[in-house]
């Protein structure tokens, strides 16, 4: 697993507050994690800093799962 | 309840009643560039009585509440436990409301939002920075877990916030919007900004930092100011059939609920205290009460040069005669000034004085005020049977309120 799959989910761990194994990478953040759409807000707001990336707001409409979230910081950083 | 002195009711009532202090030097933040350096916090920690947040809200949750929410939500949690009233059938659910109020709200939660904006820019401004500091977001959470689905309101009026709440709560039920009440007030406004702004106000105690325990003296001739304080007070009312049906356990019956505007000063009382005089007057007339028939007087009492004198002078006017003979205390010499949350707690403590015959004592009074006269229960609790209890509280804007309690009937 990659360095940014392991930070992303630990995102997800800690503002969800779900278990580390519910967080696969197929896992939808609203339907699997019982994430609202505040909550959704909230994660790409952690993701940006953790990464010092901006994910527009077009995009994050986009990030609905945790390997969506993976994909696009490896598209976007280095 | 959640106060300086602890959480719960039994906890809050053992400590009160024997004379403890909530008082301290803050250590939580920096004060070092503050005139006033102590204040009421609740205690965390493992000594007996602290609060313990996980009790009432996962750290998740927690990050979408400031710390007033969860001080009220814990207050609720403990109050409608108390009360056994766990609605399932839908009718029962929507005839059950929340009226909890803060006299300032997210303070804390506003002032951090406002730096991170400052440093960070609007991008960083959490989608939960709104709702976490909403002051009628206590009711909001509390219905929500509890299933309330009645009126859902919230007060604001400064430091009459959790005597208005208890006031107007019991107000729905009289004219049936209602069968039972959650009510009261939460408030966490003890840091830097708040205590800034209270200070620039020459409201708060400066001249006691290094015995913090003695800033709070009510009627004493040396007081200098309030202390600030922290916490929630929450009551749960029913209306009288409905809780006998179901064989509530019954405290106390709210018999009389004043309320009066002083049209004066932003927040300076009325010189010869008429906006307390009518709001007590208010209610003594909604009980079809006389003076005579009030043992306990719980006073807003806040420790202010200004105002325990011009209160205890109002009372002395209402009351004539009998002033000599009723007892009245300010539990802010223990806890502070819990400013919205102030009036609820205080409530809570004028229904189980009455409820146990004990009233609660005025710390640090070791020299009353020229014309403080009155039995105000210096340093000690008494044991003392009260029939009716009246508490008033009065807040910046000019606003008084005054409830009156008797007991179960």
């Amino acid at each position: 697993m990659s360095d940014v799959a392991e930070r992303v989910k630990k995102i997800v761990v800690e503002h969800l507050g779900v278990e580390e194994s519910k967080v696969t990478e197929n896992a939808s953040f609203i339907d699997d994690l019982g994430a609202d759409s505040l909550d959704t807000v909230e994660l790409v707001m952690a993701f940006e800093e953790e990464f010092q990336c901006e994910i527009p707001d077009d995009a994050a409409e986009k990030i609905l799962t945790v390997k969506d979230a993976i994909a696009f910081i490896n598209e976007h950083t280095k | 309840m959640v106060t300086p002195l602890g959480t719960g009711v039994p906890f809050n009532w053992d400590s009160i009643t024997n004379g403890r202090s909530g008082i301290r030097a803050i250590e939580a933040f920096e004060v070092s560039d503050l005139p006033s350096r102590v204040a009421g916090m609740v205690p965390r920690g493992d000594q007996p009585g602290a609060f313990d947040a996980d009790q009432t809200a996962s750290p998740k949750e927690r990050r979408r509440m400031d710390e007033f929410i969860v001080f009220g939500m814990a207050a609720a949690d403990e109050a409608v436990k108390d009360s056994g009233w766990t609605p399932e059938a839908p009718e029962d659910c929507e005839r059950s409301g929340v009226m909890i109020g803060s006299g300032i709200g997210g303070l804390k939660g506003i002032a951090e939002g406002a730096v991170t904006l400052e440093k960070s820019g609007p991008r960083r401004i959490s989608p939960f920075f709104i709702p976490a500091n909403l002051i009628n977001l206590v009711s909001g959470h509390v219905s929500i877990r509890h299933g309330f689905k009645g009126p859902n309101h919230a007060v604001v009026t400064a430091c009459s916030t959790g005597a208005h709440a208890i006031g107007d709560a019991s107000r729905l039920i009289a004219f049936g919007d209602a069968d039972v009440m959650v009510a009261g007030g939460a408030e966490s406004a003890v840091c830097r900004l708040g205590l800034a702004g209270f200070s620039s106000a020459k409201a708060l105690s400066t001249g006691f930092n290094d015995r913090p325990s003695a800033a709070s003296r009510p009627w004493d001739r040396d007081r200098d100011g309030f202390v600030m304080g922290e916490g929630a007070g929450v009551v749960v009312l029913e209306e009288l059939e409905h809780a006998r049906r179901r064989g509530a356990k019954i405290y106390a019956e709210i018999r009389g609920y004043g309320l009066s505007g002083d049209a004066y000063h932003i927040t300076a009382p009325v010189e010869d205290g008429n906006g307390g005089f009518r709001a007590m007057q208010a209610a003594l007339r909604n009980a079809e009460l006389n003076p005579e028939d009030i043992d306990y007087i719980n006073a807003h009492g806040t420790s202010t040069p200004l105002g325990d004198e011009i209160e205890h002078s109002a009372v002395k006017r209402l009351f004539g005669e009998h002033a000599k003979s009723v007892s009245m205390s300010s539990t802010k010499s223990a806890i502070g000034h819990l400013l919205g949350a102030a009036g609820s707690v205080e409530a809570i403590y004028s229904i189980l004085a009455l409820k146990n015959g004990v009233i609660p004592p005025t710390l640090n009074l070791d020299n009353p005020s020229d014309g403080c006269d009155m039995d105000l229960v210096p340093h000690e609790a008494k044991e003392r049977s009260v029939r009716y209890a009246l508490s008033n509280s009065f807040g910046f804007g000019g606003t008084n309120a005054c409830l009156i309690f008797g007991h179960a009937p």
